[in-house]
């Protein structure tokens, strides 16, 4: 039905049609492609514009591929602990059989959290669990426990990890509570009259179903996590150096004085979100033969 | 069933001892800007501050042209290729949805290396800023306007209209805008709350925006950056809550998904 009417639509104005588009798709590439695009070919030129590898080969340098290591470790613990917790709130309220007044309390809280980042995250962060901070104050005059003598840093992998964790927990609520919400209660129900166990039901059932909602968030999450500026930059001033914090000071120009190492950089920044992306289209396909 | 509500309460029970306690002790060290009692000593440092307002309007300023830009660009282009080319859709689709890829850190390396000299030279004109501000909002507002529109029948109202003699424009207009009033509304406030805070691009671009502001307070700073993070979150709950009440009229909403860092 749906296409009989395009069908018949598109007829009189094909060539018409696609003009009213062109204002998005030259903005795109104004503003998106083409800018990308002279970024990632200048990874592989020389100062003088010249073609070259050595940017490339320059990024296996010890000091840069830490960088990658430490982004990649941030943005996966806090993809994977992000997404556990998320799933267990995002179940309980769905699932729970909680009073609809938390439910939606828990909703609209994730809308604000998810969107509480950046640098008023940084500061909330520091002043908590900072030097000064009140938890570490609290724990130190009630317990005479000394967070920061006991090996803790905020301005370190933990620090960012709980960190990031804040607007990832309340993201991965966001996206998967739709599917949860989907999956009817009956079915447990069946699985149960029919015998099967909690256990049993979620490795048969609820895990199949939910797979590619799953896989999907993670990739989300990480990329959430490895693209993220301003919440690293204002937490840590640079102290610890995260791919981005690295190209930051790039721009600014007071590191390394050579711009096209820094296209690189950029480059290896999109191409892990590209393997991300591979990685999870992937296990989609293998996850929907599996199903089948 | 006894069981499993238990652990659910456990479970939110825990999560909001993570959430609260950050915003419960930002508060209480907001509240220490003067020795030896609970003040709001840093509040009105913030609010006394010029740059504060100064900043925070010119946010402001960018917020709002990115969200009338971009709904310029973003609003026609949805419906056109929801009525006459639908076959395009998966091609928007992941225009769209590119920024998730690019992180804002190398989309602004490449709009300065690509804008800085002539014949484009932008970098010093705040077009590049808001540019920068609508691709990255792409994302969410896509989402929206074609959720809305999902949900609305798009082609049988048009026909209904245009078959009661509504001109296509007019059909857009008066028919198709209001009934995805909601739908608008939470982009615009999403992205809203994504560029009023948004560092990044700012930074780089050299802007007296907001969000340097704030880097710029936390370093120099004790208290101070301890209010405004209150003052943020208050923003940003506002946002929300507004958006929330507004969507909750049955049409498809979309929660907020959101963050740009």
């Amino acid at each position: 039905m749906k296409n009989l009417i395009n069908g018949r639509a598109a007829k009189p104005l094909s060539s018409f049609a696609y003009v009213g588009v062109l204002p998005f798709l030259f903005f795109a590439f104004a503003f998106m492609l083409l800018p990308s695009g002279v970024l990632l070919l200048g990874a592989f030129q020389d100062a003088h514009g010249r073609f070259t590898f050595a940017n490339i080969v320059a990024l296996f340098d010890p000091s840069i591929l830490k960088s990658y290591a430490i982004s990649i470790q941030v943005s996966a613990a806090t993809a994977v602990g992000g997404a556990v917790a998320g799933f267990l709130l995002a179940h309980a309220i769905t699932m729970g059989r909680l009073p609809k007044a938390v439910r939606n309390f828990v909703v609209t809280f994730s809308g604000v959290a998810s969107n509480f980042a950046g640098v008023p995250l940084a500061f909330a962060f520091i002043s908590t669990f900072g030097r000064v901070g009140m938890v570490t104050f609290i724990l130190k005059q009630l317990f005479g426990i000394s967070l920061y003598d006991s090996g803790f840093n905020l301005y370190s992998f933990w620090g960012l990890t709980i960190t990031y964790i804040y607007f990832q927990i309340p993201l991965m609520v966001l996206i998967i509570s739709p599917t949860l919400e989907g999956m009817k209660r009956e079915w447990r129900e069946a699985a149960e009259n029919l015998g099967a166990g909690a256990f049993r039901y979620w490795l048969r059932i609820g895990l199949p179903i939910l797979l590619p909602s799953l896989l999907s968030s993670l990739v989300l999450l990480f990329g959430n996590a490895f693209g993220a500026y301003a919440t690293a930059y204002a937490l840590t001033g640079g102290l610890i150096n995260l791919v981005p914090i690295l190209i930051g000071a790039q721009i600014r120009g007071n590191v390394l004085y050579n711009p096209n190492l820094g296209y690189a950089l950029a480059l290896g920044m999109v191409a892990v979100m590209a393997v991300a992306l591979a990685a999870y289209v992937t296990m989609q396909r293998l996850t929907a033969r599996w199903m089948k | 069933m006894r069981k499993r509500n238990f652990w659910s309460w456990l479970w939110v029970v825990l999560a909001f001892a993570y959430f609260l306690m950050p915003l419960i002790a930002t508060f209480l060290f907001s509240l220490r800007g003067k020795k030896g009692v609970l003040s709001f000593l840093a509040y009105r440092r913030v609010f006394e501050d010029p740059q504060f307002l100064s900043t925070f309007g010119f946010s402001l300023e960018m917020a709002i042209l990115t969200v009338i830009a971009g709904f310029l660009l973003m609003v026609p282009t949805t419906i056109w290729i929801e009525l006459k080319l639908p076959k395009l859709r998966p091609l928007i689709e992941a225009l769209s949805y590119l920024p998730f890829v690019i992180p804002p850190i190398v989309l602004v390396f490449g709009l300065i290396r690509m804008y800085s000299r002539p014949p484009f030279a932008l970098v010093s004109t705040p077009a590049l800023l808001v540019a920068g501000y609508i691709v990255i909002s792409f994302p969410y507002m896509y989402r929206s306007i074609s959720g809305g529109l999902q949900a609305i029948h798009l082609k049988t109202l048009m026909e209904a209209a245009q078959s009661l003699g509504a001109a296509w424009v007019t059909a857009v207009l008066r028919i198709v805008l209001p009934n995805i009033r909601s739908a608008l509304l939470s982009a615009a406030l999403l992205t809203f709350a994504i560029v009023i805070g948004e560092l990044t691009l700012a930074v780089m671009l050299a802007w007296p925006a907001f969000g340097p502001y704030m880097a710029l307070v936390g370093r120099d700073r004790a208290y101070e950056p301890a209010a405004l993070a209150i003052l943020s979150f208050l923003l940003t709950w506002l946002s929300v809550a507004v958006m929330h009440a507004v969507t909750r009229g049955g049409e498809r909403s979309d929660s907020g998904a959101g963050a740009v860092h």
